[in-house]
């Protein structure tokens, strides 16, 4: 799907990406959720109204940068502690159901 | 299509996607061990993973800054720019490859931009590969599917998810469009991934192994009808995972396109998976829309700035590049042009580098790695640097040369290494094979083949030293090979001139 206004929130959009999660919705759920979505995007794109060109984009409310770790390795999880969420498992492997469609 | 028919009608246009596990201690966003690091096993599932590689909530994720220092040297060993500012971006996509139903990776501020490869091909005409862009992002876990046909997606009821290799570094280098490479376009391809191959071993950054995963390649390829100057429709073949399989690859593709289009069809822009057994590529899914990866920046971590010092200092750090590197190798080795131009075409340099390093001469080193190696790699369908380490080979010939083992011995042993029976001291241990040095055991075979050959034995002794060759044989055969025929030619001559 190619977006042509990124912001617009419409109903295909949201059928569209909950294709994409796999969630299932109804008529009136997608109905529901486009209106909510559609809010919470425009009260977003207020920011656009004061942003000028000259306003750099930022993706972080603190000026810094370069935050690292050094590359020395700590603790891991351990198989059970990785699966005690997991709702199905076959002792160490997560267990998904099948996959439609492709590897990335 | 006949590949030289297709190329009188069409030109190819290629592009490459090579991804690189790099080879720091940890992974790219948490302090679990890397499975790809140098020396590193990939461990039982599950087992080389923290909160982070889940996505667990309330994991932050911290840069390594040895990864970001490995990127910035592969960017400026590529040739690129490095970006001043550059940061990390959320590729959203559905697929539990990735716990967190996001790849944490870069979109439109990579670290590394626009530089070039020098490639040399066969014929010794040189190609510029351009490069776009070389960015940093992390690597996916490992999905097995269950039920269904084996090991292929469509129809698995269940897949398995080990997260080991969730996280892992991975740098991804994309190309530029390259135009212009004509019928070479498949030994373009496979010259571009050794060059590349060739980089991150010289910078030490990745293990760099094809057959593990290490380096992984996708081939863009199209074809545009000759002198319409009209770009054709592209496709992307997947995990390409030998030197061998790109440039079959990217044979085949052109074949494939070429004969859809002369019938007057289209070709379908689209992921191809690349089949090694059968030499063919297949359709998965069209690229259009589950390509829609809604990237934004990633909140979770601030930009990287690395400082002009760092920059100067890593670019002060680089190895030789390799295309000097081959120059400087051609000298110091001796080898004629043709001998030279096979270890370039087999990408063997750095394994006979090795091997030299580890103490043979380079004309042993290259006799082993193009001939019986070679030999053995072809047989298997694999990269001759995938059967055997240089050390192994240069242990192997330091056994020759300390009179353990003959030629056919040798064989043996590199074929018990191969098949992963433990370095050539073990195979020579558990199979049995060393030379016999004894020389008791000798005489009394030599002492019983003159007996059996009287006619031989006469000879010799009227001074037709050749005639020993008989006996010579006998017994070689009697020792099962394991004698140093030299010694024994020698011990022939002292017996029947003793008695």
């Amino acid at each position: 799907m190619t977006d042509t206004n990124p912001g617009a929130i419409t109903s295909e959009v949201v059928s569209h990406l909950a294709s994409l999660a796999r969630i299932a919705l109804t008529t009136d759920e997608i109905e529901k959720l486009t209106g909510e979505l559609g809010a919470i995007v425009n009260s977003v794109a207020k920011v656009s109204e004061v942003a000028t060109d000259d306003v750099p984009a930022t993706s972080h409310p603190i000026p810094l940068s370069n935050v690292f770790r050094a590359d020395v390795p700590g603790v891991t999880l351990t198989t059970e502690q990785a699966l005690a969420g997991a709702p199905e498992h076959d002792g160490s492997r997560f267990a998904v159901s099948a996959i439609l469609g492709e590897e990335q | 299509m006949d590949y030289d028919k297709a190329l009188e009608l069409f030109e190819p246009t290629l592009g490459f996607e090579v991804h690189v596990e790099l080879n720091t201690q940890t992974k790219m966003f948490s302090d679990a061990p890397n499975p790809a690091a140098s020396g590193a096993e990939h461990g039982e599932p599950n087992t080389m993973i923290t909160p982070v590689d889940l996505g667990l909530p309330g994991s932050l994720p911290v840069v390594n800054e040895e990864a970001i220092k490995y990127s910035i040297s592969l960017g400026l060993a590529l040739g690129c720019q490095i970006a001043p500012s550059s940061r990390f971006a959320r590729k959203n996509y559905f697929y539990p490859d990735l716990a967190k139903n996001y790849q944490i990776s870069q979109f439109d501020e990579p670290i590394a931009f626009e530089g070039s490869v020098d490639i040399e091909l066969e014929s010794g005409r040189t190609i510029t590969i351009p490069i776009e862009r070389a960015h940093m992002e992390e690597d996916a876990g490992k999905l097995t599917h269950v039920g269904g046909a084996t090991g292929r997606i469509q129809g698995a009821e269940y897949s398995l998810v080990d997260y080991n290799r969730a996280g892992v570094p991975l740098v991804e280098i994309v190309t530029h469009m390259i135009t212009g490479a004509e019928a070479d376009a498949p030994e373009v391809g496979k010259a571009y991934v050794s060059a590349i191959r060739d980089i991150v071993r010289s910078l030490g950054i990745s293990e760099a192994r094809m057959e593990r995963g290490n380096l992984r390649c996708d081939a863009n390829i199209s074809l545009s009808p000759r002198g319409s100057g009209k770009l054709g429709t592209r496709t992307e073949t997947k995990n390409v995972n030998s030197m061998r399989s790109v440039e079959r690859a990217v044979r085949y593709e052109i074949q494939r396109q070429a004969a859809i289009l002369q019938k007057g069809g289209t070709i379908t822009q689209e992921t191809r998976h690349w089949h090694e057994d059968t030499g063919v590529t297949s359709a998965g899914r069209p690229k259009s829309d589950a390509d829609d990866y809604r990237y934004f920046p990633e909140p979770d971590l601030l930009p990287v700035e690395p400082s002009l010092e760092l920059i100067e200092e890593l670019r002060a750090a680089l190895p030789e590049p390799p295309a000097e590197r081959r120059k400087r190798l051609k000298a110091a080795w001796g080898f004629t042009d043709l001998e030279f131009r096979d270890v370039n075409n087999a990408g063997l340099f750095s394994e006979i580098e090795a091997t030299v390093e580890a103490g043979t001469t380079p004309a042993q080193a290259r006799k082993w790695w193009t001939g019986e190696i070679a030999r053995l790699a072809n047989l298997q369908g694999a990269d001759a640097s995938s059967l055997i380490s240089p050390a192994d080979v240069a242990a192997l010939v330091a056994l020759m040369n300390d009179g353990v083992l003959n030629d056919s011995l040798a064989r043996q042993v590199l074929e018990g290494v191969v098949a992963g029976e433990g370095s050539p001291a073990d195979v020579v241990e558990s199979r049995g094979l060393k030379l016999v040095s004894d020389d008791g055991p000798l005489i009394a075979a030599i002492d019983e083949a003159l007996a059996a050959q009287p006619d031989v034995l006469a000879k010799i002794r009227d001074g037709k030293v050749q005639a020993a060759g008989a006996v010579i044989g006998a017994v070689m055969k009697a020792m099962k090979g394991q004698a140093d025929a030299a010694r024994v030619r020698e011990l022939v001559l002292e017996r029947a001139s003793a008695e």
